[in-house]
């Protein structure tokens, strides 16, 4: 668990680095090895990592628009990650999909940049292990923010009627973009909507690993047995902007210095080392994930940029032949921008 | 008509430069100040601004009450607006990303859209949508999408895509008045926020006082008299780039922006055809059954005679991939409609 943590702080610090590059002095988006938006997960570690622990391969989990925590924890292949990241022909998704919208099938992951639409998935995949009988459970992760959108709350009840083995992750941060928790809901305990469909809720209220780890056992634990889906909520901190470039302004110095403050990964460090883990050890916990990040991120920046036509591929894993032509007219139809 | 207007208010006689979000900003504030029924609802509209600075600054001089930041509950904020303009109230409503439609749509189509329509025109719906649209900086597929066709197919809904600030500030201030649903989609691309640089065309003279741009009346952006490239949006600035590379060969591009895409302009349209005989369509939204096929067939249902070639410019049928040799590939860019006029010039 610490090591997954470790790992998801230290590839996203260098993420951050190589997505600065080419960007400044004025920030500009487009601009750079890594373009789009990129929405880091530092203050989260502890959910990914204390409730993917309990999971298996088989398991499947939908992650929302801030993935890699979850998926690092989840064991996402990290290199064909990175490349997806940097938009390369050997990503995940050959460069069509980045940074939130990462598949990889053979862990079952995936995620999707609209808010609360992994839930649905999540529920279909409970679905699937309830009717093949297996004892395969479904973990959809989403923010505290996404807790009012209806995709949500259906799948809650769905569930909940169905009896599927599903866990509803929620990461509180406090934070929904610029929109503090107190002002988007008058429910201080998220978990508590699950007495409204039926189903059993949970909030471990500390930014705390260990904490987090021993609910979601419970929780998936209830899952694989048959005995129905939970409403997890844990409490993680935003310690950065809600994405690169988001100049916080609307955000009061002492929450954001708070949040530092917070620091899951030094609390678990701490919990080891009171549990007799010494310096040596952490050490080398700590250079694994190091070297294993900086691999990873090295490999990916010697991938090869897809080919431009790559773009029509994949529309259909069945192509419609001779009917439809994806392409214009006329001939050269590559963009100059 | 346009042209007219443009002449009697011209922007760049008052020596004064706006973004497009500023001139936006600016006809928000002066329809709320007029009347006290209007309002604003989104996310991270209040604090922050809008993402893309759609509400800059306009909570202090508001505040929370008719600045409202909301839940991210698509299908609730953007439901009660219809149902609060229902009542006669006058809301503006942000969807963040023209992407998330998808999580709301029923309020949009099915009440928004229709609600005249079915009570048999007894009610009426005087909301604005807005709406940020537009890819150029790998978003990826569900962050990058126009969307244009998708609303304007969907009958019950004026649809607003404006390329400049001039534009963009009269075009508010008559969405805003007007009776009707009316979807306004700014390109994140024009809107000149600091992290996103836009082109210099949308920077644009705006005069202070408030000024209405009638909806269907498109304007031509540059005279021409061998090809008409008819676009919108971002793609307008585009096609102003690429009608510039043709003059130096001597090809006299004239451009047509749409400025509404309901009401539709097709005399402004069919006026350019029977000029210039050589029609190009470029738009930023998917190939099939959308505007660049609305387009070419209103003019040829006018009369094939006027037109000599017909080439369309418009993102083939797939989702918008993440990479930016892929992206590059789908969008439309500059040297893509340079092509496609030499194309319909024959001279490829
Ligand atoms: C349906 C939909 N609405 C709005 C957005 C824009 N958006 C992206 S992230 C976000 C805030 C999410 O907050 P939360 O769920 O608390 O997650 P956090 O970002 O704090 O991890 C918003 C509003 C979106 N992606 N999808």
């Amino acid at each position: 668990m610490y090591e997954n943590m470790v790992t998801a702080r230290q590839y996203e610090e260098r993420l951050q680095e190589e997505y600065m590059a080419g960007k400044q002095p004025a920030f500009d988006i487009s601009a750079g090895p890594i373009p789009g938006e990129l929405h880091l997960a530092a203050g989260h570690e502890a959910a990914g990592a204390g409730v993917c622990q309990h999971l298996r391969d088989d398991d499947t989990v939908t992650a929302p628009h801030r993935p890699h925590h979850i998926a690092i924890a989840k064991g996402v292949d990290l290199k064909r990650m990175t490349a997806e990241i940097f938009g390369r022909e050997s990503g995940l998704s050959g460069g069509k999909g980045g940074h939130m919208h990462l598949f990889d099938p053979d862990v079952n992951f995936a995620c999707s940049g609209i808010i609360a639409e992994g839930c649905p998935p999540a529920v279909g995949a409970g679905l699937a292990a309830k009717k093949r009988n297996t004892d395969s459970v479904a973990v959809a992760f989403l923010g505290e923010g996404a807790i009012d959108q209806g995709a949500f709350l259906e799948s809650l009840n769905l569930a909940s009627v169905q009896n599927l083995p599903v866990v509803f992750v929620v990461e509180d941060n406090d934070w929904a973009i610029s929109m503090p928790k107190e002002r988007v809901t008058d429910v201080e305990n998220g978990a508590q909507r699950a007495d409204g469909f039926g189903l059993q809720g949970a909030r471990v209220d500390a930014d705390d690993a260990v904490a987090i780890s021993d609910a979601a056992r419970e929780a998936v634990g209830r899952a694989r047995d048959g005995n129905g889906p939970t409403l997890l909520e844990v409490q993680v901190h935003r310690r950065m902007g809600h994405f690169m470039g988001d100049p916080e302004s609307y955000r009061p110095d002492e929450d954001k210095a708070a949040a530092e403050q917070r620091d899951s990964i030094e609390r678990l460090e701490a919990d080891l080392r009171a549990h007799g883990v010494d310096d040596e050890e952490i050490d080398d916990l700590r250079s694994r994930a190091h070297d294993r990040v900086e691999e990873a991120i090295e490999w990916a920046k010697d991938q090869p940029e897809p080919d431009p036509d790559d773009a029509y591929e994949d529309v259909f894993v069945n192509p419609p032949s001779g009917v439809t032509d994806s392409e214009p007219s006329t001939a050269d139809t590559g963009g100059d921008d | 008509m346009a042209q007219q207007e443009k002449d009697d208010a011209s922007g760049q006689q008052t020596g004064r430069s706006l973004t497009m979000s500023r001139a936006m900003v600016e006809a928000i504030a002066h329809e709320m100040r007029e009347d006290d029924e209007v309002f604003y609802m989104g996310e991270d509209v209040a604090d922050y601004g809008g993402i893309f600075d759609s509400t800059e600054g306009l909570l202090d001089e508001f505040g929370r009450d008719r600045i409202m930041d909301v839940p991210i509950s698509e299908t609730a904020y953007l439901g009660a607006a219809v149902g609060a303009a229902q009542e006669g109230m006058r809301p503006i409503a942000e969807l963040m990303f023209v992407d998330f439609f998808g999580v709301a749509m029923d309020q949009i189509y099915n009440q928004l859209a229709k609600n005249t329509y079915m009570s048999g025109g007894s009610v009426n719906v005087p909301m604005v949508l807005t709406a940020a649209v537009g890819g150029t900086y790998n978003d990826a597929a569900q962050h990058s999408q126009t969307l244009y066709g998708t609303f304007a197919h969907l009958p019950g809904m004026k649809v607003v895509v404006p390329s400049t600030a001039y534009d963009a500030k009269g075009l508010m201030h008559n969405a805003i008045r007007d009776d009707d649903p009316v979807v306004y989609m700014f390109h994140k691309r024009l809107m000149g926020i600091g992290w996103l640089p836009a082109p210099d065309g949308p920077k644009t003279g705006v005069p202070e006082d408030d000024y209405t741009i009638p909806f269907g009346s498109a304007d031509i952006k540059r005279e021409g008299a061998d090809v008409t490239v008819v676009t919108l949006g971002l793609h307008v600035h585009r096609a102003l780039e690429a009608a510039a590379d043709l003059a130096d060969d001597g090809i006299d591009v004239e451009v047509v922006d749409l400025r509404t895409l309901v009401p539709l302009d097709t005399d402004t349209i069919r006026d350019s055809v029977a000029k210039t005989g050589h029609l190009v369509v470029v738009d930023e939204d998917y190939r099939s059954y959308g505007v660049t096929g609305e387009i070419i067939a209103s003019v040829a249902e006018a009369g094939l005679d006027d037109l000599e070639a017909v080439e369309r410019v418009a993102l083939p049928d797939v989702p918008i991939p993440y990479a930016r040799p892929m992206e590059d590939e789908v969008v439309p860019g500059t040297d893509d409609i340079v092509a496609a006029v030499r194309a319909a010039q024959g001279d490829e």
